[in-house]
């Protein structure tokens, strides 16, 4: 058989570039058009070089909001990555309650995000709130849109209850698929419920963990319509994350020169994050 | 080490059982010494794996009692009955080396590490393992990772019994002769009762001393190979072991004689043959022979097909549209055409409802 060489072969993956190009690559482009230029209006744009990565690369500003993104960001993984391995332990193997409990921990994600924002930030209402209501009759002065340790504490219990369930159900889709003579030889190795844990369902529930993590992280990093519904990135700017102050660069001061750099760092930063993690944890695959 | 008694034992899946088919294992009693070499055999589905479960305690039994040297462990756990059990696939523990992997049965009893160490070192060699001992267990292929679960089921030295459930399924031809003959030789070299699982009669009659035929969660037949060869209890068993299986005809026996046809057979237990019921003649194709040409005596048959199967050819033939097949061996003539068949009359029985017939049941 004689082989056949041609480059016809580029036709079948013309659709597939032309789709990545006008939904990935044509948006970035203008992305980067504004990043490196200057514009007054009229369509005129004028050479800018790299003034406005470095303006936003020495910035106090940007760097406060990208702290404050990486601490919160941190405290959500923290929080939900056990908390949800924890509760997916807990949940029926099999039975009638199943379904019960995996449509329960289905809701908080059926919500759309601004009604979450919204449904928080009546509920923690220091006077009429059911939440804000109730800190307040234990002693507690709590007052979310004043007291910026009452705001970070609001988010991140709403980030907790919203998000959760994601891991949860993730981590128990991994679970449920472990055969069940990994638990019957356990048994007969005399194993402790702990030695199963650290044996066997740690190591099999590794790829969803992993993906669990880089969902929550990547989705955390981009936090943007629960915290403005609830809090506006107040008060002061004490939960101004990343998306936030990007949005007040971009729409708030129309100064589109420094967002266009600062959506280019944001994605960098977001890229690289995911690489690392993604790296370090298939590195001791196969070896 | 242990000598084990099963009395009475019944198992259903669903809560309240009521009928005789709500049972999985409908009732089964078996005595078994210590230290010898048992094989459950029988279709998917006959209740064998069943029967294993309750054994070593991953299943608690509807009814019944199962005793270890005569002490009743009914209600015990896997890990107080201190028994060993290998599964059809491989289980390991991805993260552990195979040297941890062999140890954890150990390590979870508390046993002194030194003693580990050379016990693991023992199994490894046993099985060919050493080269691999210090590297991780998921690396491995199919047939090693089951080595590891068959040393992970050896290595303790005062388990009561090791079980095998279907342990050579994921195994590679070749490889499953070769584990099989290490399992039948470590059975011999430290006599430890087993009860080796299996759908597969030359795993079972290689291995065990005694078989145990199971079909549609009951116990058909318990002998050694050579019993169930040549005197099965049921049809099944005929059937089931031998390959290929036993020919079977429908007969009738009057005056204590058997008719296939208006042919007369001779088998030794006609006359005890009942009166009712269906009756059936029973011959495996190793005990038919064909008649010399001229002989009035036989049965006619008509050839239809014949399977070389290597060392041996069979022979498809009808008798009255009743298929029975027969062996030729390497060298010999094929007949052809219309033959004359003649039964081994030592090793032709009569079978009543699948039964053989006057035997105690």
């Amino acid at each position: 058989m004689t082989r056949i060489q041609n480059n016809r072969a580029w036709f079948f993956v013309l659709p597939v570039f032309a789709l990545v190009a006008f939904n990935a690559l044509i948006p970035l482009m203008t992305v980067v058009n504004y990043s490196i230029q200057e514009t007054f209006g009229n369509n005129e744009f004028f050479w800018a070089g790299s003034r406005w990565f470095e303006d936003i690369l020495r910035s106090e500003r940007f760097h406060a909001a990208l702290m404050r993104q990486i601490v919160f960001t941190g405290l959500v993984l923290l929080i939900q990555v056990p908390l949800g391995l924890g509760i997916a332990l807990c949940m029926p193997k099999k039975g009638p309650w199943v379904s019960v409990c995996l449509v329960l921990m289905s809701l908080p994600l059926l919500i759309p995000w601004n009604v979450v924002g919204s449904m928080w930030n009546i509920m923690a209402l220091p006077d009429i709130g059911l939440l804000g209501k109730a800190i307040n009759s234990l002693g507690i002065n709590y007052n979310y849109t004043r007291q910026p340790f009452s705001a970070w504490f609001t988010l991140i219990l709403m980030d907790v209850w919203h998000w959760t369930s994601l891991v949860v159900l993730l981590c128990y889709a991994g679970l449920v698929s472990i055969p069940d003579a990994y638990y019957q030889a356990a048994k007969i190795d005399g194993a402790k419920p702990w030695a199963v844990f650290r044996y066997i369902q740690l190591p099999k529930l590794k790829h969803v963990l992993t993906i669990a993590i880089l969902l929550r992280f990547m989705d955390s990093f981009m936090i943007y319509t629960e915290v403005v519904v609830l809090t506006g990135g107040g008060p002061g700017n004490a939960t101004t994350f990343l998306s936030i102050d990007l949005v007040k660069y971009a729409l708030g001061q129309f100064d589109l020169g420094h967002a266009a750099a600062m959506s280019i760092i944001y994605f960098l930063i977001i890229l690289f994050l995911s690489w690392l993690f993604y790296t370090l944890m298939m590195k001791n695959e196969n070896t | 080490m242990a000598k084990i008694t099963i009395d009475n034992l019944r198992h259903a899946y669903i809560s309240e059982p009521s009928r005789d088919e709500h049972y999985a294992l409908k009732r089964v009693h078996l005595d078994w010494a210590d230290g010898g070499a048992y094989a459950l055999l029988g279709p998917s589905g006959c209740g064998k794996t069943t029967l294993l479960n309750l054994i070593s305690g991953l299943l608690k039994p509807s009814e019944g009692r199962i005793l270890f040297n005569d002490v009743d462990v009914t209600s015990d756990t896997p890990e107080k009955r201190n028994i060993a059990q290998v599964f059809q696939f491989p289980v390991i523990y991805d993260t552990m080396t195979v040297h941890d992997n062999l140890a954890f049965p150990l390590r979870n009893r508390g046993v002194d590490e030194a003693v580990i160490k050379k016990r693991v070192a023992d199994i490894a060699d046993m099985l060919e393992l050493t080269a691999t001992l210090h590297t991780r267990a998921s690396g491995l292929t199919a047939d090693g990772k089951q080595k590891i679960s068959l040393g992970r089921g050896l290595v303790r030295d005062d388990v009561n019994v090791i079980m095998f459930d279907e342990p050579l399924t994921v195994i590679d031809p070749h490889l499953k002769w070769q584990l099989r003959s290490k399992l039948k030789e470590l059975q011999q070299r430290i006599k430890r009762t087993m009860i080796y699982v299996t759908h597969d009669q030359t795993e079972a009659l290689t291995f065990a001393d005694q078989v145990v035929v199971m079909n549609n969660g009951e116990v058909v037949q318990t002998g050694t190979p050579i019993e169930l060869f040549e005197k099965p209890m049921h049809t099944f068993v005929g059937h089931f072991i031998g390959s290929p299986g036993m020919n079977l005809l429908p007969c009738t026996v009057k005056g204590g004689q058997a008719f296939v046809g208006s042919a007369k057979i001779i088998a030794g237990n006609a006359g005890k043959a009942p009166k009712t019921g269906k009756l059936e003649l029973g011959v495996r194709p190793e005990f038919v022979t064909v008649a010399k040409s001229g002989t009035k005596a036989g049965l006619e048959a008509l050839v239809v097909r014949v399977s070389d199967v290597g060392r041996y050819r069979v022979v498809e033939t009808r008798v009255a549209g009743t298929p029975v097949k027969f062996i030729v061996g390497e060298g010999e003539a094929v007949p052809e055409g219309k033959v004359k068949l003649a039964f081994d009359p030592a090793h032709t029985q009569v079978y009543a409802d699948g039964w053989l017939a006057g035997a105690p049941r």
